[in-house]
């Protein structure tokens, strides 16, 4: 991705000289870049690892989390907690056993593997990360990972198309020049 | 009742077949005659409307009278059922939706058949299209699902009345809109589609399609926004949206129909895009049948499915024709599609747009795949697993916000290429003003409730909480800051006061600003879905005078009670709500017993304010007869509400012809000469 982007800013520019100056500068900045990009990883990294842990341990937070990923089996398509169709036969057994696992110390997967076991799979409310289930996240990582890169392939190549050509003796405006009269045409036709 | 139905939507079925093979004719084989023939084919496409209308009405009336010899109206009416719910009979079940769905469609095609001298020979391949289109619902609903089908058996003295979830007012307005808008995306597919077969020269036909596009993405939109409104107070389960597969099948056309929208600037602009358009139009069409198919379907398993029944079979060979009749068009003329696609660079409007228009298939893609992953699961392993809401959040949620951050930037750039003097000049100030209100957010005191206090440490929704916070705040600051810059510009011409020259302003290109007004829309109707981080519930058993706490409020138990009604019992309980120590309000959360269909519902009473929901239901008694009360507490939820109807008055905004630009020439005398509208940077 990175790389694909580098591509184009290169690309972009002009003359060899105009290139290679450029390129030095961005090998300046690469090196300066890099413990700070390191820095920047570790302080991700730390950032991620506090919101996994926080709260993790509270018994009503944990109720409220694994509650949350699991489905009630009545029928009802509702998650577990928003379940509240009246006199449903099976939330409040389910909860129940929710809250009697939490205080019984047993880990969330352990719990999500009984009610698996107990209410077969559809019990979970979003499919697990093993066997074919995983194809379900990764399709969509691939077909976001695809679908930048083709959007990106795409603007590349549309901006390498070379220009049409102009009629004889016709000078196009560049640079500076052009930008100097694209201000002057947005100010005068902004409203 | 029923024999006047089943003539009439025989004969709206037989003018269907005329109008298209008629009309058909008339287009390929050009000749002497061929004009009065194609006349008569438009006709009778008109006249269809008034069949179909006639069916409707028999229906309707049907269930006024409580005719129970019809088998539709025996499963969805019963005698002591309230006026408004028997006209809603027509669209509750399979049979009359499916009728209902026939009249929209007629009711677009005598719209369009009308307004035919507009473009004739456009309209005249857009008609055929419409028509065949007609052909199959009239055949669906002659054929397969007819809401006029006889009982069998003796007849019965009341009816089996409606489902109690469709009892409320919402239910009357809500199914209409949405089918408005899933049926109204055959109109611009019609135009996309009879553009492509006949080579249309020029884009005349975008400008066309394009309005009808918006009318229809505005019906759905309100549709959606009912939908979820309807499923907030009437559910009680204290959510607006489930992602049930029913909620994704108006969605996925909902979010085609907004790309095409953005990607269509960029054919009118630019000249790009035309192929890429002529899909979205196309992808548009197609997931509304598709989503059409899998809630008639019973294919996939939804808390709104209609019964299952051999329909889905229909639908699913229309799909398959319209995808071959399509691709069949396109493999052939494509060549008159090609344009020149060139861009100065990446930072442009035309490369936001193509960004923008990935994430929306993006999104489609992923609630495409959610939907349909318990099936091919089932296909692959032989067992079904369930997709809900956190796999949506998980996979859903970075896309949006990388949508929202695209709504703050796209709109500021300009075409062909920004300079880096501009982008300073027009994000400096917002970005500053976006990043002080969600610091301001997370440093406040938790004690403020609501979203004050948001610590993105705690839990990652509550990271997507602030940052949906600070891009909302972002785009808000970035549409205040082009209303200001354009009004201050007027203001400075003509002298009139600020308010004034916004108005002015949005008046002289109301698409661009009525597309600001509808982005102001989604960014409060985020705002209202991040609130659904802090969401609080608490349940408890409630006797005379006992107190459950949530939030800031304090709830008290005042009394329980219980009603009777011709068409239902209820059970309902008297909670005073407090707020440091002063009495507020008081709810009254309540139980429903329909008595025709022997079913229970639940009614939620919601206090609502700019802060947050306090949501009560009536869960059920225990076995002391005391009410069992489950209390949320909601965040920001009005806000949702807030913003749907500012984006449909952003979308009305935007159907509104520009006003001309009035020049004013010094001169011996003063002329006021009008000149065409100079604000047409969108």
């Amino acid at each position: 991705m990175f790389r694909a982007i580098r591509g184009v800013g290169t690309a972009a520019l002009g003359c060899p000289a105009e290139r290679s100056s450029a390129m030095n500068e961005m090998s300046y900045y690469k090196m300066k870049m890099k413990p700070l990009f390191r820095r920047a990883l570790h302080c991700a990294f730390l950032g991620f690892a506090v919101f996994a842990v926080t709260g993790a341990g509270d018994p009503a937070s944990r109720f409220n989390q694994i509650g949350h990923q699991l489905m009630c089996i009545c029928g009802c398509n509702e998650i577990l907690l928003e379940c509240n169709h009246v006199g449903c036969p099976d939330s409040d057994r389910m909860r129940n056993e929710l809250m009697a696992a939490i205080e019984r110390g047993d880990n969330d997967s352990l719990i999500q593997q009984a009610f698996v076991q107990k209410y077969g799979p559809t019990v979970l409310a979003a499919p697990t990360t093993a066997g074919f289930d995983r194809a379900a996240w990764i399709m969509p990582a691939v077909v976001f990972i695809l679908g930048f890169g083709l959007v990106v392939l795409v603007v590349r190549a549309w901006k390498n198309r070379p220009q049409p050509a102009i009629a004889d003796g016709v000078q196009p405006a560049r640079g500076a020049e052009l930008d100097q009269f694209r201000e002057q045409a947005r100010q005068e036709t902004d409203v | 009742m029923a024999t006047i139905g089943s003539y009439a939507l025989l004969l709206a079925l037989a003018l269907s077949v005329y109008s298209f093979v008629f009309g058909l004719l008339a287009l390929v084989s050009p000749g002497k005659g061929s004009e009065r023939v194609g006349e008569t084919a438009r006709r009778a496409g008109v006249v269809v409307f008034g069949a179909v209308l006639l069916a409707a009405i028999a229906l309707v009336v049907a269930a006024f009278r409580d005719d129970f010899s019809i088998a539709y109206i025996f499963h969805h009416s019963n005698r002591d059922l309230p006026a408004p719910y028997k006209f809603a009979t027509l669209w509750s079940g399979q049979e009359g939706s499916l009728l209902f769905w026939s009249l929209l469609l007629a009711a677009y095609g005598f719209v369009l058949r009308l307004r035919y001298k507009t473009d004739p020979r456009l309209f005249a391949y857009a008609s055929v299209i419409l028509a065949a289109v007609q052909v199959f619902f009239l055949a669906l609903v002659c054929f397969a699902a007819n809401p006029f089908g006889l009982i069998e058996g003796p007849l019965r003295a009341d009816g089996n009345g409606l489902n109690p979830l469709l009892q409320y007012p919402e239910m009357v307005i809500h199914p209409p809109l949405l089918y408005l808008g899933y049926v109204g995306f055959t109109v611009p597919f019609a135009f996309a589609l009879g553009a492509l077969i006949m080579k249309y020269p020029g884009e005349k036909w975008i400008h066309i399609t394009r309005r009808w596009t918006m009318v229809t993405w505005g019906f759905l939109t309100c549709g959606i926004f009912l939908g979820s409104h309807w499923a907030y107070s009437v559910l009680g389960w204290g959510g607006y949206w489930g992602w049930d597969p029913v909620e994704n099948a108006s969605l996925m056309p909902w979010l085609v129909g907004t790309a095409f929208l953005h990607s269509v600037m960029m054919q009118e602009k630019r000249g790009m895009l035309k192929v890429w358009n002529m899909w979205l139009v196309f992808a548009t069409f197609w997931l509304a049948i598709l989503g059409t198919f899998l809630t008639r379907s019973g294919i996939i398993s939804s808390v709104h499915a209609f019964a299952q029944s051999s329909i889905g079979t229909w639908f699913a060979w229309f799909l398959a024709i319209s995808f071959a009749v399509f691709v069949f068009f396109f493999v052939k003329n494509r060549q008159h599609l090609r344009s020149e696609h060139t861009l100065e660079s990446l930072i442009s409007r035309e490369s936001s747009f193509l960004f923008n228009n990935l994430l929306f298939l993006l999104l489609t893609l992923y609630v495409l795949w959610g939907t349909w992953f318990p099936k091919i699961s089932e296909l692959v392993q032989g067992n079904k697993v369930t997709v809900g809401a956190p796999f949506y959040n998980r996979v859903a949620i970075p896309v949006a916000l990388l949508l929202i951050l695209l709504t703050a930037v796209g709109p500021l750039l300009a075409w062909r290429k920004t300079s880096f003097e501009s982008l300073k000049r027009n994000f400096l100030w917002p970005t500053v003003g976006a990043l002080a209100l969600a610091v301001f957010v997370m440093m406040t005191p938790e004690s403020w409730g609501s979203i004050f206090g948001l610590k993105p440490w705690h839990d990652i929704s509550y990271f997507y909480s602030l940052m949906t916070v600070f891009l909302s705040a972002l785009v808000a600051f970035t549409v205040a800051s082009e209303f200001y810059r354009g009004g201050r510009v007027i203001s400075e011409k003509t002298g009139q006061g600020m308010f004034a020259s916004m108005v002015q302003l949005t008046h002289r290109n109301t698409r661009r600003y009525g597309g600001y007004i509808v982005h102001v829309g989604v960014i409060l109707a985020m705002i209202g879905f991040s609130g659904a981080a802090l969401n609080q519930e608490k349940e408890m058993e409630m006797g005379y005078g006992d107190k459950m706490k949530i939030g800031n409020y304090e709830l008290v138990c005042r009394s329980f009670t219980q009603d009777d009604a011709p068409n239902a019992a209820s059970e309902w309980a008297l909670i005073d709500v407090y707020q440091n120590g002063r009495k507020i309000d008081t709810l009254t959360p309540e139980r429903i017993f329909y008595k025709a269909s022997r079913q229970a519902s639940t009614k939620p009473h919601i206090r609502s304010t700019f802060k947050e929901d306090l949501y009560l239901v009536y869960e059920g008694q225990n076995d002391k007869g005391q009410p069992v009360i489950k209390a949320h507490l909601n965040p920001l939820v009005i806000w949702i509400w807030i913003g749907a109807w500012i984006m449909v008055l952003g979308t009305a905004l935007a159907l509104v012809p520009n006003a001309p630009a009035v020049v004013r020439v010094p001169a011996a005398r003063l002329v006021e000469t009008h000149a065409a509208p100079v604000a047409t940077g969108d």
